[in-house]
Order: C-alpha cells, then structure tokens, then sequence
C-alpha cells in the first residue's frame, strides 16, 4: 500500500532510517516489503521499530549499483512509497537469546529492543566502520555488559578490532538456548557453521540473511 | 596499466547484436549474421566471420571481443560424470558438471558464483557469494565444453540461485531457445530455486522452461531450520502461486527432496507433502543427502528412502529416486564449490 513519508534520516553516511504511519501489527523481527513503484521490485527490509510504536521504520543503506536504495535515500517527507503488510518469520521471543548482526543486520534486535525483549539477551554486533554502529547509546544502555561491539576494517579504542568470530570462538555458549544471526549471507554461514561446531543444535539457531 | 578488457559478443541476444551493429554503422542484418556465427557455427573469433566486410569485422574487433572461455580443468568420475572448473572476466571460478546417461548428455550449469541463501545441507551456500554470471558466462558452459554437441538436456542446478540472477538467467534462456540461437526446446531446459516468489512469478510468465522447486520439508518451522529462504519466501506462498498456474501440458514442475536421516522421512512428512501439493501435476524426486564436512545432517538409510517413496507413490504422488552421479569428484547435487580457489585468487 502507499504510505506517506514522515522521516529520511541520514544516520551515518549512506545509511537510512526511513519512517512512515504504523498501519499494522506485526511480531519484533518481521519484514516488510518497499518499494517507489511497479517499475522496480520492491525489497523486504525488516521493521527497525517497536511494534507499540506509531511509526514503521526500516534501516537501509544505499547500495551503489543498485537500482532502489540510491532512489529511497533521496525520499522526503510527504513523498509516496510503497510499503507492504509486515510478513516473516524471524520472531524474537522473551527466552534468553543471543542476537548477532553484521551492519543494517541489527534492525531486527532494534525492533525487539523496542518491543520489550531485550532481557536476558546478548548482543554482538559487527561491522566494517565505527560509524556503522547504529543506535549503540541505546544498547549501552538497555544490554550493558551483554553488548559486544567488533570493527573489522578500523582501530575504534575499547572495541576489538575483527568479527564478531572472536567473541563466539573464546566463549561458553549455552546450547539450550536460541541464536538469532541478521545480516550478509558470508557472516550468516560462517557464524552458523562456528556454532554448530560448538555444539549448539542447528534447531536452536534461526538466520536471516539479507538477499 | 590495467587493461581494459572488450565487451564480449558471446551473451548477447538478438536486439543487443542488432543495436551494436547499427551503432557501428552496419546494415541491420548484421545483427543476425552476428547471432549464426556465436551460437550456430561457434566460431572462436571475429576474423572467422567470413560472410562480414573486412570493414565490419576490423569495426567489431577494435571494440568487441568473442567472450568465450575454455575450461580451465576437468575432472572425470568412474560414472561418466565430468565437473568442469571455468573461471570468469572477473577472475572468479565455477564450476559445470556433465552427467552421461545412455543416450542423454545433460550439463547443469552454474548461474552465481557462491550463493546468497545458505541452505544448511549444501556446499555452494557456504562459499557465501562473489558475484552474478552474465547469461555469456552462463551459456559459455554449455558452448565450452568438449560435449557441447551432444547436450540434450540442460539443469539450472548449478552454484548460485537462478532467481537471484534472473535476468541474466532468463536471458541465457532466450539464447538457448531462440532460433537465431541454439534453438533447443524450452522443454529440455529445467530452472531449480528455492522458491523466491517475485522471480518465480516472473519466470512462470516469461519462459516456458520446466520448474524444479527445492521443497526439502513441507513444514515451516524445520525448513526455516534448513533453508533461510523461509523466512523471507515461505514455501506455502511457492506453492500457491504454482497451483495458479498450468502444469498439464508439457510444462513441468518438479519437487527436489533431500531425505535427512530422522529430520524430513517420517509418515507426517509423506502426509505433509500429500496435502501440501494436492492439485498440482507434478514429480517428487528424492535425492541422497552427500555429506558435507561440519554438517550435523545425516542422510536416510536405503530402507526408509525405498519407503518414503513408495509411501509417496502410494498416496499418488509420482516420486522417484534420482541417482546419484559424480560423487567421487564433488560434482554431485550440493556439492559444487570453488570456495577455496576463491580464497587462494583473494590472496593474489
């Protein structure tokens, strides 16, 4: 359905959050799909809001040679885009957990964050730049100790510079709970595989990967 | 000074061979002319084209290479079964196996190098993705290789996901079919994905090729487990658009299974499935899970593969068993991988 645009901000160089009315109810951790109009396919993109909130957001960063993003960053408010129901199946629920994200990854954590299931969970978060790491105030707070940050292209003080590899190789990762993994096929795969090396049972871990 | 590699000539279709022609100044024919020596005659260069002017062939030269690339290596299995290594303008690598039978040569071509989808059981997935093959690349496989004269059959099953790439793939397609190309029939020509849905309604509408559909589990919450894909695309949506669409003809679809040892073999699955695709002509084809290293799956024992089937069949499923062919080279279903010649060329 078409929705009119409330926000486009710039977050970090390159990167969205796209704001537009809340029209639905939807589980943390679900899709919608946007797109400008029939011509392009839209793409799914998962809801980076609280599911109380007024506002549906989406975290989206522009992708040189593709053919909707460069187009969404330049959206104002007021302008049309199109925005489906919320769909999916990557659900967070009140269990411990552990969430791990590469970059624009982290909207579904966010989403959970804001819909009152971020207790007893860990969250690992990695990316190429420190700029990337979108709403960190906001962890620091809400997850403290249970926040972990890794850079892998830049020296940040205090934050381990590599993947988010060098946390789950080292730790003790209990096996009777779940592992949310968001983000780029490569990270999602190679975290899959790490764990499932651990022992922690494929059953347990849920990925969505960013097609 | 890096060089600045030509477009290739090989991949393009029959407008694009026309546009490039007018834009040189050739007659408009030219484009056709083109088209017989790339996919008819399969010449090796611009200077065999002998029916075009000295003129239009120095013009094509000085700004369009052919494209075509030979295999870099080839390895044979005890069963016939060749898997080609082919490495792209990018300087990544693919693989194509050939698999002999009696009197069919079916090549199943690769459209991705690596693959966005990370089902668990297959290897490709785990290489990650490195890049989109243009429908040349795609089609070079069939055209490079030393049976090119004897496929019958072609398979998008491949590294990669067809619909990922669909453009491209669809585009191969229309160089495979066309007359002006290698003018088989759609009808030997098979698509396998694992289900997007706005490719596959493209697919439907735009191609005549057979489906294949990697179904896996009719349950949600356990091919979440196998596949990512259902997250985003769940298999009831596949199969809703699918029953939207005529498979009585000579159009098929087909349903890929890899039977896993106490995850997707039990009586609730054969009901599952029974339900599932009630209403939709099709096949099942049950498919021998080949290990892969670190994977906690295991692939059903004979007894239950044997009965899985004949339940399937019972229930007026038409299912079969697909052989396995090639697994001594890795050339098998979910096994081809170049992940570590990708690693070895990133240190280059």
């Amino acid at each position: 359905m078409i929705q009119t645009v409330i926000r486009n901000d710039e977050i970090a160089p390159g990167t969205f959050l796209l704001a537009v009315e809340r029209q639905h109810d939807f589980q943390p951790g679900e899709t919608v799909k946007v797109g400008l109009d029939d011509a392009l396919p839209p793409r799914i993109y998962s809801i980076c809001s609280g599911n109380q909130e007024d506002e549906l957001r989406v975290l989206f960063n522009i992708k040189e040679e593709g053919a909707l993003t460069p187009n969404l960053a330049q959206l104002q408010p007021g302008d049309p885009v199109m925005v489906s129901e919320p769909g999916g199946s990557f659900s967070g629920t009140a269990d411990p957990a552990v969430w791990i994200a590469t970059g624009t990854g982290i909207a579904p954590f966010y989403s959970m964050l804001h819909s009152g299931l971020a207790a007893n969970k860990t969250l690992l978060h990695g990316v190429r730049l420190a700029e990337q790491f979108y709403f960190s105030p906001e962890w620091e707070e809400a997850l403290g100790d249970h926040y972990h940050r890794f850079c892998s292209k830049e020296d940040v003080a205090g934050i381990p510079r590599g993947r988010v590899n060098l946390y789950l190789d080292r730790a003790a990762l209990p096996a009777n709970q779940k592992y949310y993994i968001c983000g780029q096929a490569t990270m999602c795969v190679e975290v899959r595989d790490l764990l499932i090396a651990k022992g922690i049972p494929f059953g347990n871990i849920v990925v969505e990967i960013y097609f | 000074m890096v060089p600045v590699m030509k477009p290739a000539l090989f991949g393009k279709n029959l407008t694009e061979l026309t546009d490039l022609a007018l834009a040189l100044g050739l007659p408009k024919f030219t484009g056709k002319q083109l088209a017989g020596w790339l996919y008819h005659k399969q010449v090796d260069s611009i200077a065999d084209m002998s029916n075009l002017s000295k003129k239009a062939r120095e013009l094509l030269e000085d700004q369009y290479c052919i494209g075509v690339h030979e295999p870099v290596k080839v390895q044979a299995s005890t069963d016939g079964t060749k898997k080609y290594l082919f490495e792209t303008d990018a300087e990544q690598f693919i693989e194509t196996a050939m698999i002999p039978d009696k009197e069919r040569r079916t090549v199943c071509v690769s459209s991705q190098v690596g693959c966005k989808m990370g089902c668990l059981f297959c290897m490709t997935g785990k290489q990650g993705f490195q890049g989109q093959l243009t429908a040349g690349e795609i089609v070079n496989q069939i055209r490079s290789i030393a049976e090119r004269d004897e496929v019958s059959n072609i398979v998008y099953m491949g590294m990669g996901e067809p619909f990922d790439n669909l453009d491209e793939v669809l585009k191969s397609i229309e160089i495979l079919t066309s007359e002006w190309g290698y003018a088989m029939s759609p009808r030997r020509i098979t698509v396998s994905s694992i289900g997007i849905t706005p490719g596959l309604v493209r697919f439907l509408r735009e191609c005549e090729a057979h489906l294949a559909i990697s179904l896996h589990t009719p349950f949600h919450a356990e091919r979440q487990q196998l596949m990512p894909v259902q997250i985003a695309y769940p298999l009831q949506e596949v199969i809703d658009e699918i029953k939207q669409w005529d498979f009585s003809g000579q159009r098929r679809v087909s349903f890929e299974y890899i039977v896993f040892h106490g995850l997707n073999d039990t009586p609730q699955h054969v009901q599952e499935l029974v339900r599932m695709l009630n209403g939709i002509r099709c096949r099942i084809n049950l498919i021998r899970f080949h290990p892969i290293p670190g994977t906690p799956l295991i692939g059903t024992d004979e007894q239950t593969l044997q009965g899985f089937k004949d339940q399937l069949n019972n229930k007026g499923l038409f299912t079969t068993i697909r052989a396995s062919r090639g697994q001594d080279i890795f050339a098998a279903c979910g096994l081809l991988s170049t992940k570590a010649l990708q690693a070895e060329a990133a240190k280059r």
